[in-house]
């Protein structure tokens, strides 16, 4: 069976050999043009003229689009419609697509792009926190306030109190493919798009919509991306829309990709934050409340920020049992790209700022802060319960009608009136919290909690209280460099907090000569999934890989998918895959089970064989037998995670089908008189279920630790005073290179099941590996701890300018 | 213009405007698309090709690399890493052996870096890959997959350019003037001369590690240009009589090996200077004639004392290299005269290089600091000091060395001198440093250089866990 094997990608040979097709690189048409949009070059206030006549006049251009072209404006937005494809007139970011320019070429438009004369009104931008606050400009009606217990009564009463903050940045996903689609126009009026998009049926939907279309006039196609994180969830809506709307004009084929420079200008990062906290405990550590208040940078439009920012509440707590809590959730509109989905969903935020606490907390009373981190996390989970094999109760009954314009978005809730949208318990009908001891701020009981076991694996393999008292030794003897070292934990929630998202499909087809071919609704942008799917479809079947035919997906093989996000992909699809085989497998048992003179269940699929009773046929012939008995060899497959329960207003319920886990320790330098900083030895212990392809797995694990310590560290956005971007290139904005990874890289799987039923009893692995960057900042923190008496207070991104200032901060 | 090179072994003959680049042409004219575009700017390495001469093979970013740059050399993407029988490369088994790619973008790039470290015997992957960026995998698959291909003999199919060079006739490019796309490649420092006084107004072109993003961002029409890279006779450094003198057409590379055991921390410097990609196309005189305040090489040199010899037709005039630097955007260079070279007194090493970035490899200092401080019997006999990034120009610490000269090398005077530098800087905010930090930083390095001369440890780069 191919489930649990570390077998390479799917596409591994095409990638060493170049043969791998992006959209760039798929041949197109000779007719074929390409797109650019000019940007504004302004944050705020309104254009009072825009002359285009350079631009329509420049070599090579076919047309010009602007917004008076357009009866509507296409849309662009995953969620509240805010989004137009070119400025109405009011300019909101230094970026924003004013205008868009249909060329034939790619370097024709750009260079035309920039032949615009256009004037503003200009506004005052608001781009800070300090701005948005002071000017009332926020989403939703008033901050999400989510309450356990009694927060004040705690802090009152505990035996120290701490207040402190820390300003954590946003984060470009610098996927190494740029945003990318190509439209090709279809009689009818139909529309086909290639989009580099982890969400074909929005794109699907926004085109359709766009076109004045029902969406099965548009098809959308998506065989590979060159990295997604989060990334291209919602920010390739433009693109295809862009290439949708020109192919529709001019009835020729329209591709469009952005420059590198482009594609931070105008798209979203991940979302940065201010949390200000105020914790209660006692003189072991154990918090007995935290009061924290989450400011969140959202941007120009509402894209997914609202889902963000309350994954953010959702793991406020991390690992950590908190008797009472308050999390308050500012979601503030500002004049810059619109933050969007980046691996973690806003998670990561929230962990850093109880990572914070707990390291504060321990500096205050000159703990160990594994130690303080120990004693608060949740109880150790008790033994499965029996209700965990098969339970498919429905998500949620229903409540208020969904808004029906953006159902698959992840930003699809709506927003008028406190109560909120979408599908969801009203508050009265939420279960209370129940005071079992291991409930979460939002009231869901942790059942499978195991970093307890794990950290005391993770501690003893890294000797981390051994070398973290030769670091102490060390740094007594040096006066220039001191060595920092922390271990901290990831408990991360698996599923979309929209309940209905947690779906997927799956179309299997099984030919006469037994090959599969087989599609589902994830994307595939580097992850694996497509490999890790067909594991799943091969054990099923009990064939080898390579009869599995892996395909691009495609909406119109499997309609009304959600974006392949919040580490679901292979969780759901993966399920969806095998209910289609396991149908599949049940119609062809029937047929051959006579032939094998056995009942149809006792019929084992295994080594490209049918077995019953010591009787055996080859799958070949047992699929020919079916064929000929005229049984269908073709079933789709459909998957909803269960046990979900949720109201994001009232924050109770049940979001998370079960957590993923996670450890890392992480050991540092820094130089005190530069701030320059490196990682010098991490070891980490993840929890994968039963993993169903360990090496992919840990290529998750690598590759989410690398990005995040390059958030927490050289990966810093800097805005000037006029609301442009400065690092809008890997020349000013640098994520990790080959040196910046860990010295010594030690990565191990938590291989047990789990305790869910999920496929294979595998574990979601794609965003909870980010998290475990957070052991490099609380590293960093600890070895500028080691340089004075006081409290470092290191914000993030944890910059060589950063580190200085709290080795300053330490020594006052 | 006409060019000719080898594309996977077999010649081509191309005829495009100067500044289309190779990456450009591969993609959309040849369409080769295993090659990729990451950035377009020479920093993601997803572009990356082996380019062949007579020097050996190199990685380039095929992304700023006009098509004259490889006139009568050999290119090799990644479509032409295979053997001839559909063989992979040993790299290419390797990265999918080990897991080397997830998303597979940065895949092509990786591979013909590894594919070339792998050719040159070269195992310092971590340096060999600085210019290759991945998103995904966090380099370590990357690297065990490097590893292991290392111990893999190199294909035949890997070693015929050299040898196939030789049957490519190579036209002598003649200047077209008055057509708008003029370009000149001249084989000797004479005739540029010749040519550029008469075309002041010319943009030369030696690496185009700059001028390539004079292109591919700013869109910008160069015409008329001359490309440097056929003048041999601006290549290369001699050591006579006391005087090193090193051609403007040395690359960083060349430069870095030469320094390697002359003044180590100029070589260190360099190592972190762009990326293996960039050094090898980057020039000496291209960093020192563009006026960056912020390029690597200046401010060493000018702490060792260096001069610059400029030419124009056949006049020459020489400098010493920090009077070249006038202010912001300005150099002391007339039109028509170019770099010729640059020469340095051979001396005993003090020199201390550090640079100081957001990241450590292949990325632009925010302060560059390099100390050339003379100790005698306790005392300070010369201190000369420049900086990057910390004025409009690359500016040597007048006040800083004069605090220095003539005291005892105690930490008293060291304190005492990084009060000093508030007379010499002014240092700027921008998105790499703040100008407290410059300056804080900057002071700190002096400091740094007194703490290294105890024994002291002071690198972070040496510590291990």
């Amino acid at each position: 069976m191919s489930a649990h094997k570390p077998l390479p990608h799917d596409a591994a040979r095409l990638h060493v050999t170049g043969a791998a097709r992006y959209v760039d690189d798929i041949p197109t048409p000779a007719d074929c043009l390409h797109l650019a949009f000019g940007i504004s070059s302004v944050a705020a206030g309104t254009v009072t003229a825009m002359d285009l006549d350079a631009v329509r006049s420049a070599p090579g251009v076919v047309a010009v689009m602007e917004a008076a072209d357009f009866d509507v404006i296409p849309d662009c937005s995953p969620s509240n419609h805010d989004e137009p494809l070119v400025s109405d007139g009011t300019v909101h970011y230094l970026g924003q697509p004013l205008f868009l320019v249909v060329a034939d070429s790619h370097l024709a438009a750009r260079r035309a792009a920039r032949a615009a004369q256009v004037s503003y009104a200009e506004t005052a931008a608001i781009l800070t926190i300090e701005d948005a606050l002071a000017a009332g400009s926020i989403f939703e009606d008033g901050p999400r306030v989510y309450t356990k217990g009694d927060v004040t009564a705690a802090l009152a009463g505990a035996d120290h109190v701490a207040d402190g903050r820390i300003e954590i940045g946003g984060q470009e996903h610098f996927y190494l493919e740029g945003q990318a689609a190509l439209a090709l126009p279809q009689e009818d009026g139909d529309m086909i798009v290639q989009s580099s998009s982890q969400h074909p049926t929005e794109i699907q939907h926004k085109v359709a919509d766009a076109l004045g279309l029902p969406m099965h006039g548009v098809r959308v196609e998506v065989r590979r991306m060159g990295g997604g994180f989060g990334g291209k969830e919602s920010q390739g809506n433009h693109l295809a829309i862009a290439c949708a709307v020109a192919a529709r004009a001019t009835g020729r084929p329209c591709k469009m990709r952005y420059d590198r420079d482009d594609d931070f200008l105008i798209t979203g990062k991940r979302h940065d934050f201010r949390i200000d906290y105020r914790v209660g405990f006692g003189a072991d550590g154990r918090i007995a409340g935290v009061d924290f208040t989450q400011y969140v940078r959202c941007g120009w439009s509402m894209d997914l920020s609202l889902p963000v920012a309350d994954r953010a509440m959702l793991h406020a707590d991390n690992a950590y049992l908190l008797p009472a809590a308050r999390i308050t959730s500012h979601r503030l509109r500002t004049n810059t790209q619109s933050a969007t989905a980046f691996r973690g969903f806003g998670g990561p935020q929230g962990m850093v700022g109880i990572e914070r606490v707990l390291d504060h907390v321990a500096h205050i009373l000159g703990r160990d802060p594994l130690e303080v981190r120990r004693v608060n996390y949740y109880p150790p989970a008790q033994a499965a319960s029996s209700d965990t094999a098969t339970g498919d109760t429905p998500g949620a009954k229903t409540g208020a009608p969904l808004d029906t314009a953006d159902l698959a978005g992840r930003g699809s809730v709506r927003v008028e009136g406190s109560s909120g949208g979408g599908r969801r318990f009203g508050a009265a009908y939420s279960p209370a919290p129940a005071a079992t001891g291991n409930t979460t701020p939002y009231g869901m009981e942790v059942e499978d909690f195991i970093l307890h076991e794990m950290t005391e694996a993770l501690s003893e393999s890294c000797d981390y209280a051994g070398r973290r008292a030769e670091a102490a030794a060390w740094n007594a003897t040096q006066p220039v460099l001191k060595k920092g070292i922390a271990l901290t934990p990831v408990k991360f929630g698996i599923s979309f907090t929209l309940t209905h998202l947690n779906q997927a499909g799956a179309l299997v087809h099984v030919y006469q000569d037994g090959s599969i071919h087989m599609n589902h609704g994830g994307t595939e942008m580097g992850q694996g999934l497509f490999q890790k799917v067909a594991q799943v479809a091969a054990s099923r079947f009990g064939v080898g890989l390579e009869r599995v035919k892996i395909t691009a997906t495609d909406t119109g093989k499997v309609p009304n998918t959600s974006a392949t996000a919040a580490s679901s992909g292979t969780d759901l699809n993966g399920m969806a895959v095998k209910v289609a085989c396991d149908e599949i497998r049940a119609r062809i048992a029937r047929v051959a089970a006579p032939h094998l003179q056995a009942e149809p269940e006792a019929v084992i699929f295994d080594g490209g064989m049918l077995r019953a009773d010591g009787a055996e046929m080859t799958f070949e012939e047992a699929v020919s037998m079916t064929y000929m008995a005229r049984v269908s060899l073709s079933a789709t497959g459909f998957y909803r995670t269960p046990k979900l329960e949720w109201d994001r207003i009232a924050g109770r319920g049940r979001p998370f089908f079960y957590f993923a886990y996670g450890a890392a320790c992480t050991e540092v330098v820094i130089d005190t008189l530069t701030g320059e900083n490196r990682i010098l030895r991490t070891d980490i212990l993840h929890d994968a279920g039963a993993s169903l392809n360990p090496a992919l797995d840990i290529g998750q694990i690598e590759g989410g630790f690398v990005q995040g310590a390059g958030w927490l560290t050289t990966e810093e956005l800097v805005w000037d005073a006029k609301g442009a971007l400065r690092t809008h290139a890997p020349s000013t904005y640098k994520i990790p290179a080959c040196s910046d990874r860990p010295d010594i890289f030690n990565v191990a799987l938590w291989d047990r099941p789990n305790r869910e039923d999920t496929i294979y009893r595998s574990k979601a692995v794609g965003e909870p590996p980010l998290m475990l960057g957070i052991s490099v900042l609380m590293a960093l923190s600890d070895a500028c701890a080691a340089s004075g008496p006081a409290y470092p207070d290191l914000h993030a991104p944890a910059t060589a300018e950063e580190v200085l200032r709290a080795v300053g901060r330490a020594r006052a | 213009m006409s060019i000719r090179f080898l594309l996977n072994g077999e010649p081509v003959e191309v005829e495009a405007s100067p500044t289309t680049t190779l990456l450009d042409w591969l993609r959309e004219t040849r369409g080769l698309t295993g090659t990729k575009e990451g950035c377009n700017e020479g920093d993601c390495g997803a572009c990356t090709v082996m380019v062949t001469d007579g020097d050996g093979a190199r990685a380039l970013n095929a992304c700023i690399l006009f098509l004259p740059q490889v006139q009568g050399r050999a290119v090799r993407t990644v479509e032409g890493l295979g053997g001839p029988e559909g063989q992979l490369h040993p790299v290419q088994h390797a990265m999918v052996a080990h897991h080397g790619s997830q998303c597979g973008f940065c895949t092509p790039g990786f591979i013909v870096s590894i594919a070339v470290a792998h050719l040159n015997g070269r195992r310092d992957f971590d340096d060999q890959l600085a210019g290759n960026l991945c998103r995904c995998t966090g380099y370590a698959p990357i690297l065990r997959a490097a590893e292991a291909a290392a111990a893999e003999p190199v294909p035949d199919w890997m070693r015929t350019d050299a040898a196939a060079l030789g049957t490519l006739a190579v036209p002598d490019a003649v200047p077209r003037d008055g057509d708008g796309s003029a370009a000149f490649a001249p084989r000797s420092a004479d005739a540029l001369a010749a040519w550029y006084e008469a075309h002041p107004d010319a943009t030369l072109i030696a690496g185009a590690t700059d001028v390539g993003l004079w292109v591919t961002k700013q869109l910008r029409d160069l015409a008329p240009v001359a490309f440097l890279n056929r003048c041999d006779d601006l290549r290369g450094i001699t050591a006579d009589d006391g005087v090193i003198r090193i051609g403007a057409m040395t690359s960083l590379t060349e430069l870095g090996a030469f320094f390697a055991d002359r003044h180590p921390s100029l070589a260190e410097m360099i190592r972190r200077y762009g990326s293996v990609q960039v050094r090898n196309a980057a020039t000496l005189g291209g960093n020192i004639a563009n006026g960056s305040p912020i390029g690597d090489s200046p401010p060493a040199l000018i702490a060792l004392g260096a001069r610059l010899h400029l030419r124009k037709g056949d006049a020459r005039r020489e400098m010493p290299l920090e009077a070249f630097f006038i202010e912001y955007g300005r150099q002391d260079r007339q039109p028509g005269e170019f770099v010729e070279a640059i020469s340095l007194p051979v001396q005993a090493d003090r020199l201390r290089c550090y640079k100081l970035s957001k990241r450590f490899d292949q990325d632009i200092s925010a302060v560059c600091g390099c100390f050339n401080i003379l100790v005698e019997d306790g005392t300070v006999t010369s201190a000369r000091i420049a900086f990057g990034g910390m004025a409009g120009t690359p500016k040597r610490a007048g006040a800083v060395e004069a605090a220095l000269t003539g005291s005892p090398w105690t930490e008293e005077t060291v304190r005492a001198a990084m009060a000093a530098f508030a007379r010499d800087y002014a240092p700027m905010s921008d998105m790499r440093a703040s100008a407290d930090y410059r300056m804080e930083a900057a002071r700190n390095m002096l400091l740094r250089a007194f703490h290294e001369d105890r024994g002291v440890a002071t690198d972070v780069l040496a510590v291990t866990a």
